[in-house]
């Protein structure tokens, strides 16, 4: 089950705690995995990590639509064969109350969370769709079902995402290419480090399995959306988030 | 019948799965030979790969019968 082999996935956000173990997980099933993300260093080591002449990386800043765009042909080359895996996971907060939220907040997290991950889809569905066959997994969050007070910004994007990739899953369902969305609850991970303990206190007096989340929990889920298993799953949200809401 | 014709024609054979029969000049991608709308933009990235020619969305919209698409074609590659 949840063989990988002969597959290339492309990460986005490979930097990050959830992207980082999305990547770990899909190599150890046997794709071929590029990682993708702002900070070179920690690509190089990271895949470098991983070892063998299955794991590259591409360094691109996705608020830059130039750089989203052309993203999925970049990966292509580093990995000598076309995407089969779309993990769109880059994303970034901008936390403010709606009131006293800028322009430049709400545009920025819209760019990033919602915008490049649309840019991306469009780009690697070509492929997909003359191969008859891909998987698209979108990394969204709890807040784009429930709002949260703050995130006007990033909880509209998510939102938004949830939205596309169904519209996306009933326009190239016929093709054999799936579209499906996790939407993480709260993970431990440098995003939810800025979280006091009073904060994490009250948290997870709502998250009835008691703990905050790992990566490696989004990661099985993302292994099983791209495996050959779930092929008769499309335009799923898949809520990993401890029972805090049950959707 | 043009090379380009030809190779046209063979290209929505392979693609629609229709009988080269039907695949006349003026039969509609849609009405006639039973494609979707993803069908025709298949075929809109078939033919630019095939020719070597990009085809941009404001002319594909108008491809709608092979005629249409030949004809696109053609005056792409005499020009």
């Amino acid at each position: 089950m949840f063989n990988l082999e002969g597959k290339v996935a492309l990460i986005t956000g490979a930097t990050g705690g959830i992207g980082g173990a999305i990547a770990t997980t899909l190599h150890e099933h046997g794709a071929h995995v590029v990682l993708t993300g702002t900070r070179e260093l920690v690509l190089q080591t990271h895949t470098e990590m991983l070892g063998d002449r299955r794991a590259s990386y591409v360094v691109a800043n996705l608020s830059s639509p130039e750089e989203a765009d052309t993203l999925i042909a970049r990966a292509e080359e580093a990995a000598g064969a076309p995407v089969d895996i779309l993990i769109n996971n880059a994303g970034l907060t901008r936390d403010n109350l709606a009131i006293r939220m800028k322009d430049e907040e709400w545009d920025q997290v819209i760019n990033l969370d919602l915008s490049s991950p649309f840019r991306l889809c469009r780009a690697a569905l070509k492929g997909m769709l003359r191969k008859r066959k891909g998987r698209i997994v979108n990394i969204a969050s709890i807040v784009g079902a429930t709002g949260n007070p703050g995130q006007a910004n990033y909880s509209a994007a998510k939102a938004g995402l949830i939205g596309m990739s169904k519209s996306l899953a009933q326009e190239v369902g016929s093709r054999g290419v799936t579209v499906n969305v996790i939407a993480p609850g709260f993970i431990d991970t440098p995003m939810t480090s800025v979280l006091t303990d009073a904060q994490k206190e009250k948290l997870l007096a709502k998250i009835p399995l008691g703990t905050l989340g790992e990566p490696k929990d989004i990661a099985a889920a993302a292994l099983y959306l791209c495996s050959d298993e779930a092929r008769w799953v499309t335009g799923a949200v898949l809520h990993v988030n401890g029972g805090m809401a049950m959707l | 019948m043009s090379e380009i014709a030809d190779k046209v024609k063979k290209i929505v054979v392979e693609h629609l799965g229709v009988e080269e029969s039907k695949v006349t000049p003026e039969a509609s991608f849609i009405d006639d030979l039973g494609a979707d709308s993803l069908d025709t933009v298949e075929l809109v990235m078939a033919f630019e790969e095939a020719f070597n020619v990009e085809i941009p969305e404001d002319a594909a919209e108008k491809i709608a019968t092979v005629k249409d698409a030949i004809d696109y074609i053609e005056k792409q590659k005499a020009a």
